[in-house]
């Protein structure tokens, strides 16, 4: 798993939240890599730590959260154990976020053009000419029309989806290594989420920037991420590829997932849902988290918390199905429509590399 | 921009002139005359002294008498000094009143600001707690307990400043004091509950995601965002100084407007009462369309232009 | 991996089923489910400075309403022999509760001097020689009586004020918002100051007056949240089941205001305290023999610095009054409204 490319390395995250009620353990013994210039998307439900776990790479927790274990190697460098002046260095410059809402994410009193140019005179010292000839740069590059008479605008007179491209032309700025895009499209209307994320993808491929994509929405990830982690309950359950995740999905939680997703071959009235709550993560389970809400569940779930169980050399999952003594199940009729498609592309990709077989077992290692 | 102003000064007139009809006619409401406190008089000078004050003509026509005289800047005569204009009485009191509720008013509102933003700023530590008790002390003892207390304490014991009188800066120390108690305390309540807000906001979540230091995000952003707001409440501080210098000025015996307010109550001095209330009605006016304006200019996401 | 699979039977991979899958889905309802006002009580109740108010306006409530019972003299009963005898408390011997008093360099025993023979007064008495707990007691008791008569008019004609003029709008809406406008462009005090000259001053004055003046917040906080309420599904749903308008203006909406109105009404209180005070302070509120606790800080302060406990526990009372019930007031908006702290 690991390799030079990493520009990012998280490893045994835990962090719990001090609370009146109790401890929270909001993140539960997470790990995970970022290569440089692909998307990784983090896929799960609200309270299950995709947040907490990017703002701990950005040192941005509330004072509350206490870091159990763990480190966030970046450049050689853990992470947690810098201080905030440090961490102050390294956001807006290294890595970059970019927040769900736009209407609420922009200073409603500065100009645009002095909120595009902040990074760069805090990070590069610039003098501020210099700055907004970037800044404005920028805003063309995120595509604002018009750029030279809008940089002196407020952001109350821009559209909800020119404001988001504001807030991308922040982040990418001072070309981060890593941008944080926080549930980017979630706040927008269909139409503009396609725009937004269209611009990711083109100015990821000129900065080569590697991006850490949250989403409660699948549907999202499919057309914008490289690979895809599934987080339930503090922890990631499953991880792999798109294709992987899309198609031969292994954790009964990312069935639920992609069950109740909307595709263009959606038949029947209803979209099936995955039924009760997540866990209370004052007192977490012992065993697997899901249990209480899958209908696969083995006893073992109860009792102990699975380990990762390899699908491929990239894809892991996190349930005792896959364990060998575990029964064979029969995943929901969809999820087998998905697999047979799967071994459909698998298929292909074979007959496709028939040629290239060498090059195929060297990406392998 | 100018025909806001001129609706905002035409609602002006249209209250001061409201102002002055229920304020008359109450007036006319009242037991008593200036002469209940006087001793026994004949007909014939009851009637000369109706006929002097034009009490002696029908109501709707001293109406039109007094409306008259307040748009030429006349409100009658003083029954407590027999030969003085009201007019007179006000303009020559007024100064020592804005002296002391100006200096009230803009030493309470920046005291506010730094207290009510350091306690935003350390949100929920011994600071924050130093700054509510701060806040809730000073709002809930009564200006004229405070006024007593600094006369007693800081004039009479320590002798630091004249206990009474006017005349000259030392003089207005302790009512400025007095006076700034209440307008601090609510700037600083207002100002941390909008700080802790603006604290809490995504685009201060950006500014630290932009890898900006804490004093760079108060500064550049907090600040600027939880100010501007604090504009609205000058009016009703406005109304609190007006409240706090009817009793300030009558225990520091400051010749002011406030203290002849209360000394007219007590005197059944009517044309003085209601030249008074006009006044106080006007200033507050314009304190409540300057703040608007400074307000629409100061809040980019306002403009005046309805 | 290994490792853990090893320590685990075979018995442990059957499917969960019956009894053990009903427990599984027990362990879901795990917390208890609060109503909101049940959850605000338990906030409040983690306020401790909020309880601590609470607590000592209990007890001046009870003070005060019960004052027949715990007065130690008549409130009203003037005694010349014993005027401006010092705090006395059997039995402690402390400066300032032991009947003595500073005179011309030397502590002297005031009620020797006085001839007052048994007679003792735990606070002391004023110029009159009325004995100062009792007129306390008397004052407080006047301070809360005129807060809560003023508040619930307050909320009577300040809620439906507001609700009217923002669930019916249009043009209603703009002339009543107009009253409010010019209502707001005269201070309180000097509308006060003069319905009590009409009225005459007593009790019905100030009540009259604070009632009239201190709605308009109440009216405008409860507009402004009308109007937001107004637009949301659930007044929509309602009209859509055909309800009639008023019905759903008292039936839905009022619930989803009373965190508005009992915040506001918190705030109403200390400030009726304060005006009541006040008018009596400068001398057009409760008038002589009756006690205030204005009347009671304006005597004081005239023998203030020879007698200072003369104001001082007037002025502690009616401060201590208030800030119980600011902090209160601050507890239950921070228990109602959980979204103003943090």
């Amino acid at each position: 798993m690991e390799n030079d490319k990493d520009v990012l390395e998280v490893r045994n995250l835990k962090i719990n939240f001090n609370t009146y009620a109790g401890t929270v353990k909001a993140i539960r013994d997470v790990s995970f890599d970022l290569r440089k210039g692909e998307t990784l998307a983090i896929v799960g439900e609200s309270g299950s730590g995709k947040t907490v776990t990017t703002r701990s790479i950005m040192g941005l927790n509330s004072p509350n959260a206490v870091i159990d274990s763990g480190t966030i190697m970046f450049k050689g460098q853990d992470l947690l154990k810098k201080s905030r002046k440090q961490m102050d260095k390294i956001r807006g410059r290294d890595i970059a976020e970019i927040f769900q809402d736009p209407m609420t994410s922009l200073d409603p009193t500065m100009k645009i053009g002095k909120q595009i140019a902040e990074p760069l005179i805090i990070h590069k010292g610039m003098k501020r000419e210099k700055a907004y000839a970037q800044a404005l740069e920028m805003m063309k590059l995120v595509g604002i029309e018009n750029a030279e008479q809008r940089i002196n605008n407020y952001p109350h007179q821009f559209s909800g989806g020119m404001r988001q491209r504001i807030v991308i032309a922040i982040a990418l700025v001072n070309y981060p290594e890593i941008l944080i895009a926080d549930e980017p499209t979630t706040a927008l209307d269909v139409t503009i989420q396609a725009q937004i994320l269209d611009l990711m993808k083109e100015l990821q491929a000129k900065t080569n920037t590697s991006i850490i994509f949250i989403t409660h929405d699948l549907g999202v990830v499919a057309g914008m991420a490289d690979r895809v982690a599934v987080m339930y309950a503090g922890k990631i359950v499953e991880y792999g590829t798109v294709d992987e995740i899309f198609y031969n999905p292994k954790h009964p939680y990312t069935w639920g997932l992609l069950n109740s997703m909307p595709t263009m071959d959606t038949s029947g009235t209803e979209l099936p849902s995955i039924p009760g709550t997540p866990p209370d993560l004052l007192e977490p389970p012992v065993g697997d988290a899901f249990a209480a809400r899958n209908k696969y569940a083995l006893k073992i779930d109860t009792e102990k918390q699975p380990p990762f169980f390899k699908v491929s050399d990239t894809h892991y999952a996190a349930t005792w199905l896959l364990d060998p003594r575990a029964p064979k199940v029969t995943p929901p009729e969809p999820i087998i429509e998905r697999q047979k498609h799967y071994a459909k592309l698998v298929h292909q990709e074979i007959d496709k590399s028939k040629g290239k077989h060498v090059e195929e077992q060297e990406e392998q290692l | 921009m100018a025909k806001y102003l001129g609706k905002r000064i035409f609602y002006i007139i249209l209250t001061l002139f409201i102002v002055s009809t229920i304020t008359f006619f109450l007036m006319k409401l009242m037991p008593g005359t200036p002469l209940t406190n006087q001793a026994k008089l004949t007909p014939t000078q009851i009637h000369q002294i109706y006929k002097q004050y034009g009490l002696d003509k029908p109501v709707w026509q001293q109406y039109l008498v007094y409306l008259g005289g307040i748009i030429h800047g006349n409100f009658g005569t003083s029954f407590q000094f027999s030969n003085q204009p009201v007019s007179y009485l006000i303009t020559s009191r007024l100064g020592p009143s804005l002296i002391i509720g100006g200096q009230g008013m803009v030493l309470g509102v920046l005291a506010g600001l730094i207290v009510g933003a350091v306690g935003a700023i350390r949100a929920n530590t011994w600071v924050d707690t130093s700054a509510t008790i701060i806040s809730i002390l000073f709002i809930s003892i009564p200006s004229f307990v405070l006024a007593v207390l600094l006369q007693y304490y800081l004039g009479l014991k320590l002798r630091l400043f004249p206990i009474a009188d006017w005349g000259g800066f030392m003089y207005t120390v302790l009512p400025t004091l007095a006076l700034a108690a209440s307008p601090l305390a609510e700037t600083a309540r207002f100002m941390r509950t909008e700080m802790v807000d603006v604290l809490s906001s995504d685009y201060i979540e950006l500014a630290k995601a932009k890898g900006l230091n804490k004093v760079g995000i108060i500064y550049h952003h907090a600040l600027r965002n939880s100010l501007i707001p604090v504009v609205t409440i000058i009016g009703p501080l406005a109304v609190n100084i007006m409240t706090g210098s009817m009793v300030v000025e009558n225990i520091f015996s400051i010749p002011g407007i406030g203290e002849q307010f209360v000394k007219s109550i007590l005197t059944n001095d009517y044309p003085t009462i209601m030249g008074l209330t006009i006044v106080y009605s006007a200033m507050l006016c314009v304190v409540l369309l300057i703040t608007d304006i400074v307000y629409g200019l100061i809040d980019p996401r306002i403009r005046i232009n309805k | 991996m290994a490792d853990n699979a090893k320590q685990t039977s075979a018995a442990d991979f059957t499917p969960i089923a019956g009894a053990d899958r009903a427990k599984l889905d027990d362990e879901k309802i795990a917390t208890p489910s609060l109503t909101f006002l049940q959850d605000s009580w338990r906030r409040l109740r983690k306020n401790k400075a909020a309880m601590i108010a609470l607590i000592i306006l209990i007890i001046l409530f009870i003070l005060a309403f019960g004052s027949g019972f715990f007065e130690t003299h008549n409130p009203n009963a003037t005694n010349p022999n014993l005027a401006n005898l010092p705090p006395k408390i059997p039995g402690i011997d402390i400066n300032g509760f032991n009947g003595t008093i500073e005179q011309s360099g030397s502590r002297i025993n005031a009620y020797a001097q006085a001839n007052a023979g048994n007679h003792f007064y735990i606070l002391g008495t004023d110029y009159l020689g009325r004995d100062l707990f009792s007129r306390i007691l008397y004052g407080t008791r006047i301070s809360l009586e005129i807060a809560l008569i003023a508040s619930f008019f307050d909320l009577a004609f300040g809620v439906v004020y507001g609700i009217t003029s923002g669930w019916i709008g249009g043009r209603v809406d703009t002339l009543m918002q107009r009253i409010i406008e010019i209502m707001l462009s005269i201070p309180n005090l000097v509308v006060m100051v003069l319905l009590i000259l009409v009225l005459k001053p007593g009790m019905t004055a100030i009540i009259l007056s604070i009632a009239i003046t201190s709605w308009i917040n109440m009216a405008r906080l409860v507009r402004a949240q009308t109007l937001e309420l107004k637009n949301q599904e659930f007044v929509l749903a309602a009209r859509t089941l055909g309800e009639s308008s008023w019905k759903i203006a008292f039936k839905h909406l009022l619930p989803n205001l009373s965190s508005v109105i009992i915040i506001n009404l918190m705030f109403t209180i200390p400030t009726a305290i304060f005006f009541e005070a006040f008018l009596s302070y400068i001398g057009i509120g409760i008038s002589a023999p009756q006690a205030s606790l204005g009347t009671l800080i304006n005597d004081g302060q005239k023998n203030f610095q020879f007698l200072p406990y003369q104001m001082w526990y007037p002025a502690i009372v009616l401060s201590v009054l208030m800030i119980a019930f600011n902090i209160l007031g601050d507890g239950l908006r921070d228990a109602l409204d959980p979204k103003s702290r943090e």
